[in-house]
């Protein structure tokens, strides 16, 4: 595992998933798209999830092209653009939640938003607000070395997805360029809240650990405690996104803090 | 790594490579990809790169497998009708400066276009995966058309992604699919275009990538899509090439096209790359001028990006949010472009340039009234383009003390405009006011 010892002690996603599990319980982590309704709603809502039992949140940059999302996150993150949200401002919502929390703020973005503002810049900025680092839903590590660069340049993580069809040997490549966490993919399609958790993702997580992976979190379908429960039996943390989106759309802050808190209980884990 | 194209091991019976582009070091021909100078590579999710080994795997394992390259030859002979002719246009040449103009007659294909030649090569691909299911993105319906026309022969099912609105305004392509058995599914996410099309089938594939082909229609696209597309279509310009040398018994100027995501033309472009001598050109659509934010000039006006797995020249935002593209041919209205493009652009080997809906419709009609030929509207950007590049050479002849007609021009007409005449009628003002047609015309259909 190159470096990924080295530097576990500057990851701010490790040292939370690590907090976590010195509670005996996965860590929870909550997605929710800038700007969408508002920026202060993101904000507000961020500091929700983590007053509520959030480890780590995923603040995601809407993007005219999000090839990985269903309709849920699609139509949320289509609003906030129609709203005029600008990329910039993913860096204010970063810096609104780290300031009056302890979560591990990351940002998930399409590749194209940071390439246009240039690697190192987002990166720099990224770090300057506090941020932990960037979940890359269409960046492998194949074409990742720019931001391999401005990541240890910046000290961020760089959260790279595993998925029920990586072969061996790109587990094992995705794992020792990933840092922090590795995102694994809980089945072959986009996000989107599913009535049951596929098969597939306690198979990917082990695939990942046995590469080696010190910490594999699930996401894609996980909406409820049960669910929460299921995976955190075999993962380092749970990933939620679509139910916090439909939850702030149809509820506002309130109803994120309520899921949050909800979907916390499911952490624990019985047999541990 | 600047340039990392290497000539590939099996073209020790191309003439053209010994007299390489570039100093003769180095041959542009047979690009094999991932990358085009710092273009191409593959920028998709991770769930999606397995399925993209498999099919880099069994398209370089066809590519030497004699009985797919008979399988290929067959069926463009004897399906598609190929070789498509060379047809010298003496009269369409009188407005491009009095230069000898040839067309290179991919309107005469099976289904009206060069779309053909790749969505048989895909689908026989799609085949030998043991895939029972092949996906499309259409913006006008023809690689829908032509997709759903792939699957009928070879009996896959066949779903086709087409933007709502565009479903609307393409009633009769949508027909045309489902007269061929295919399933044409409405995309009613962001901008209804062709992109969102193209996202669109990217999310059904990652979903059931087990037994599913995406079916790319254009030279764009992760590796091992734009090497691939170009291969299948580099049969244009291996023709245009022979024909030329023996109806000409030279090899031509210039070579023009129209550019979209550019499979067209990387396909005629290809058979003349390694030939110094021939100057070429891709026509982009410049809608209603580079200068009104109304067009599809991506490499004109783009700047690069990652979209749809490639890194190359991109219409897009300070954000990096894709722009939507504008143009009077639903081909060419697209806001990427092939990656291969996008190189041959920045070591200039292709001069890339725009022509707007009102010079690509003046080509149109000098065309059907000088040849008896209607084009697509795609074409007519060529056409146009080359009218340009005729004029110009004409000029280069009268200063060397030539003749004008001892300056050659090949044109890829690339398809037919049969699916164009509402657009045209309308353009024209060739039809009343109150007729159903002149309403389906303004909406941009394309019959």
């Amino acid at each position: 595992m190159t470096g990924v010892q080295d530097i576990t002690s500057t990851s701010k996603s490790a040292a939370a998933i690590d907090k976590a599990r010195a509670e005996g319980r996965a860590a929870l982590i909550g997605y929710l798209p800038a700007g969408y309704p508002s920026v202060e709603q993101t904000i507000a809502a961020g500091i929700a999830l983590a007053e509520n039992g959030a480890d780590l949140i995923e603040i995601g940059i809407p993007y005219s092209d999000p090839v990985m999302d269903g309709q849920v996150i699609q139509a949320a993150t289509t609003e906030a653009l129609a709203k005029g949200f600008h990329v910039r401002e993913v860096f204010d919502v970063v810096r609104g939640i780290t300031s009056k929390t302890d979560a591990a703020v990351l940002v998930m973005t399409y590749w194209n938003p940071v390439v246009r503002m240039g690697v190192d810049e987002f990166s720099r900025r990224l770090a300057e607000a506090g941020g932990a680092g960037l979940i890359t839903p269409d960046l492998i590590p194949d074409e990742a070395s720019e931001w391999m660069a401005a990541s240890d340049k910046y000290g961020l993580d760089r959260v790279f997805l595993v998925a029920p069809s990586s072969s061996p040997e790109r587990m094992k490549r995705t794992v020792d360029a990933s840092r922090g966490f590795v995102y694994a993919v809980s089945i072959m399609g986009v996000t989107g809240a599913r009535s049951s958790v596929s098969d597939a993702a306690e198979g990917v997580v082990a695939a990942a650990h046995a590469a080696g992976a010190e910490r594999v979190c699930v996401g894609l379908g996980v909406s409820n405690a049960g669910q929460v429960r299921e995976i955190a039996a075999y993962a380092d943390g749970v990933i939620v996104g679509t139910a916090l989106v439909a939850a702030i759309r149809d509820g506002g802050v309130d109803a994120v803090a309520a899921l949050t808190k909800d979907l916390s209980t499911g952490l624990t884990r019985e047999e541990a | 790594m600047v340039r990392p194209m290497v000539d590939a091991p099996t073209t020790g019976s191309d003439e053209g490579t010994a007299d390489a582009f570039l100093q003769g070091d180095r041959s542009l021909r047979h690009a094999p990809g991932p990358y085009f100078g710092s273009y191409g590579g593959r920028w998709m999710p991770e769930s999606l790169i397995a399925a993209l080994d498999e099919l880099e795997d069994t398209f370089e394992k066809a590519k030497a497998d004699p009985d797919f390259v008979a399988q290929i030859k067959d069926l463009n002979k004897n399906y598609s009708g190929r070789p498509s002719l060379l047809t010298e246009a003496k009269r369409f040449a009188e407005h491009a400066g009095g230069v000898r103009v040839f067309l290179k007659r991919e309107d005469l294909n099976h289904t009206g276009s060069h779309k053909i030649n790749n969505v048989l090569g895909q689908a026989l691909l799609a085949k030998r995966m043991g895939k029972t299911r092949v996906i499309a993105e259409t913006g006008a319906g023809q690689h829908g058309v032509a997709s759903a026309t792939a699957a009928a022969l070879l009996g896959l099912e066949c779903v086709v992604y087409m933007g709502a609105e565009d479903c609307r305004r393409q009633a009769l392509n949508v027909a045309r699919m489902e007269l061929l058995g295919a399933t044409v599914i409405p995309v009613t996410s962001g901008s209804q275009t062709l992109k969102d099309a193209i996202n669109e089938a990217l999310r059904d594939w990652v979903a059931n990538v087990d037994h599913t082909h995406y079916l790319l229609g254009t030279a764009a696209g992760a590796h091992p899509f734009p090497a691939m597309v170009r291969y299948f279509h580099e049969v244009i310009g291996e023709e245009a090439r022979a024909q030329i040398l023996e109806q000409a018994g030279r090899l031509p100027d210039a070579v023009c096209a129209c550019i979209g995501g550019g499979s067209n033309a990387i396909g005629i472009f290809h058979g003349f790359l390694d030939d110094p001598s021939v100057r070429i050109y891709g026509f982009e659509a410049g809608g209603d001028g580079v200068d009104t934010g109304r067009h599809a000039a991506t490499i004109t006006l783009g700047k690069p990006g990652v979209l749809h797995g490639a890194r190359s020249y991109l219409m897009q935002d300070d954000d990096g949010q894709t722009i939507e593209s504008h143009s009077i041919s639903a081909g060419l209205d697209y806001p990427g472009v092939g990656p291969e493009h996008a190189y041959l652009a920045d070591i200039g080997r292709v001069s890339y340039e725009p022509i707007t809906d009102a010079e690509a419709m003046d080509a149109f009609r000098v065309l059907c009234r000088t040849e008896g030929i209607i084009p697509a509207i795609e074409s007519a950007h060529a056409l146009a383009g080359a009218i340009k590049v005729g004029q110009r050479l004409a000029a280069e002849a009268a200063a060397e003390g030539k003749a004008a007609d001892s300056k050659i021009v090949i044109v890829n007409l690339s398809g037919r405009g049969d699916k164009d005449v509402a657009t045209a009628a309308e353009w024209f003002d060739l039809l009343d006011k109150d007729s159903v047609e002149a309403e389906i015309g303004k909406e941009g259909e394309q019959l």
